[in-house]
């Protein structure tokens, strides 16, 4: 859905989406990460289950919500990765004790 | 991630687009104590997202008002107020104790005064299959170039109006990225009404580069005009956008779908801290009531930047200035000679032709008022068909239909049903949307864990309210 357009010399950062590997750059966001990975990375709402992906970017929409090292319900639009982060893909509900 | 230095401040500043970086520089600039709060990881709001960190290099691509950013950042970092970033406000309330959540913790500040400058967000834009994974905001398509250097792959898609549209179509373009369609909604009879208003914009800032803009994407771009309907088809992801222009109907195949309306103000921190808000017929939405220096209904907050009401990146950056001189002077100190002066004809320049943009962009009904079963609430799911049987049962307003139906109760608490629900039980209810109202926002404006709020320092007076003596 989206590549790079540019040359892109920001250090990488390695992250794991759903356990897979995934280089980003230093200053992407989860969310931007998320949508460059090719990965199928559609959450599931709590209410159906239907799928959704970003939808805003900028922290009002609230479809970007993840599980990040463990704390599930965060907004991937808004927060950078950080190397070795480990995101889920949130399928429902946030889960007790995420 | 670190938490603010002090308890109290004499100005804190909730927001780093335009207005909070030029309210900040300005109030810290002249000696006051200056706090700076945003949510993101840098300064630069929506406009100039990400100015210190884009891997978007070329001036060429993000355009001179993109860089004109730098600057202000520049000033901002030799003024001497304490920012922070990652940061985000989730209470204010009318005796300005504000609440952060930094990191997964949280803390408080007092302020002598708060200047709110939250900026805006795009207009929802409820049409069928807006949810479908493959469908979102132009402004989100130019984040993504801005955060991360990322353009769309595939066919592509982008409808709606406005000067936002054809900027990020521009980009994209610039950037090597293909537009298979522009869809433009801007209803025909905009422009008879627009006209009247044109001569000021004839010397806006906006006019020339407005109009080189538009033609650089009519070069290389497929454009349908007066498009009076849109529809995103696709199981589980965006398959098709069916449209008609002119009732003809066709189906293009598509990948992204990008939506946009224009903005309107980001109005739930202002709002739940009690700041007064009016409807705003001109740009369909609320906007708070302020006085010529942004002070709201609630002493010692004002208001600055676009959640003041629409004006551009331009009239942010001086309605922020005028609001930190305003709570200098109130806060006793000495503000510079002229400088007040300077922001307010600066303003006065950059207002220019506003009214014009907001005319010939206002939205079609069709666009803000869906109906059958389109999703209006988002996060709860309810459709259009839920809110009408809704007021059909008797419900009167926003705060009804919450109660019935869970509109606005998801994690967005109604930044993206709010003016939509307001619009539609208005049109049902053969009313305005002043009469019907908005949802009675409160904190947390943004959802806190209870985990975060159990750790919270204990605070005597709020152990003295729950423990028996």
């Amino acid at each position: 859905m989206y590549r790079s357009a540019i040359q892109d010399d920001r250090p990488p950062v390695q992250i794991f989406i759903g356990g897979q590997s995934f280089t980003a750059r230093e200053g992407d966001t989860v969310a931007a990460a998320l949508l460059a990975s090719g990965l199928d990375v559609r959450r599931a709402t709590a209410v159906s289950g239907a799928p959704r992906l970003p939808y805003c970017m900028m922290g009002v929409c609230f479809e970007c919500l993840v599980t990040i090292d463990g704390v599930g319900n965060r907004q991937g639009c808004l927060i950078p990765v950080a190397p070795g982060m480990q995101v889920e893909i949130q399928k429902g509900k946030r889960e007790l004790g995420k | 991630m670190s938490r603010p230095m002090h308890e109290t401040y004499d100005v804190v500043v909730i927001g780093a687009g335009p207005a909070g970086i030029a309210a900040a520089t300005t109030a810290a600039g002249n000696g006051a104590r200056t706090l700076l709060l945003d949510e993101n990881a840098g300064p630069g709001g929506q406009v100039w997202r990400a100015i210190t960190s884009t891997p978007v290099k070329q001036p060429s691509i993000l355009g001179e008002d993109y860089w004109a950013g730098r600057s202000e950042v520049e000033a901002l970092r030799k003024s001497g107020a304490e920012i922070i970033h990652g940061a985000t406000v989730w209470s204010l309330d009318p005796s300005l104790e504000i609440a952060i959540s930094i990191g997964g913790g949280s803390s408080f500040v007092r302020a002598g005064r708060v200047i709110v400058a939250t900026g805006a967000q795009e207009r929802p834009f409820p049409i069928p299959g807006w949810t479908l994974p493959g469908v979102m905001t132009a402004g989100a398509a130019q984040t993504l170039i801005k955060n991360a250097g990322l353009v769309p792959d595939g066919r592509l898609v982008i409808a709606g109006q406005g000067p936002l549209l054809w900027l990020l179509s521009a980009q994209i373009l610039r950037l090597g990225g293909k537009i298979d369609r522009i869809l433009d909604t801007t209803p025909r009879g905009n422009r008879g009404t627009a006209l009247p208003r044109a001569l000021p914009f004839l010397t806006s800032p906006y006019l020339v580069k407005g109009l080189k803009m538009m033609r650089e994407v009519r070069r290389n771009t497929r454009i349908v005009k007066n498009v009076e309907m849109i529809e995103a088809l696709g199981d589980g992801q965006l398959a098709s956008v069916r449209y008609s222009a002119g009732g003809v109907a066709e189906t293009l195949p598509a990948d992204l779908l990008l939506l946009h309306h224009g903005v309107v103000p980001n109005v739930n921190l202002a709002m739940a801290a009690g700041v007064r808000h009016e409807w705003n017929e001109v740009q369909l939405c609320w906007t708070p009531v302020l006085d010529g220096n942004g002070q709201s209904s609630v002493e010692g907050i004002y208001v600055a930047g676009d959640g003041a009401g629409i004006g551009g990146a331009l009239a942010a950056l001086e309605r922020g200035r005028i609001a930190a001189f305003a709570a200098l002077k109130a806060l006793g100190r000495n503000v510079p000679a002229g400088g007040e002066a300077s922001a307010r004809s600066a303003l006065g320049r950059a207002e220019k032709g506003r009214e014009f943009l907001d005319l010939l962009y206002k939205p079609a009904p069709q666009f803000r008022i869906p109906q059958g079963d389109t999703i209006v609430c988002r996060c709860e799911e309810i459709r259009a068909s839920d809110v009408l049987k809704a007021v059909e049962t008797g419900a009167t307003g926003p705060n009804q239909a919450k109660a019935y139906l869970r509109t606005g109760m998801g994690p967005c608490q109604g930044r993206l049903c709010g003016l939509t629900v307001t619009e539609l039980m208005a049109k049902a209810r053969g009313t305005t949307p002043a009469e019907i109202g908005y949802y009675r926002l409160r904190a947390p404006v943004k959802p806190v864990s209870l985990n975060e709020l159990a750790d919270l320092p204990p605070d005597t007076d709020a152990i003295k309210a729950v423990v028996r003596e």
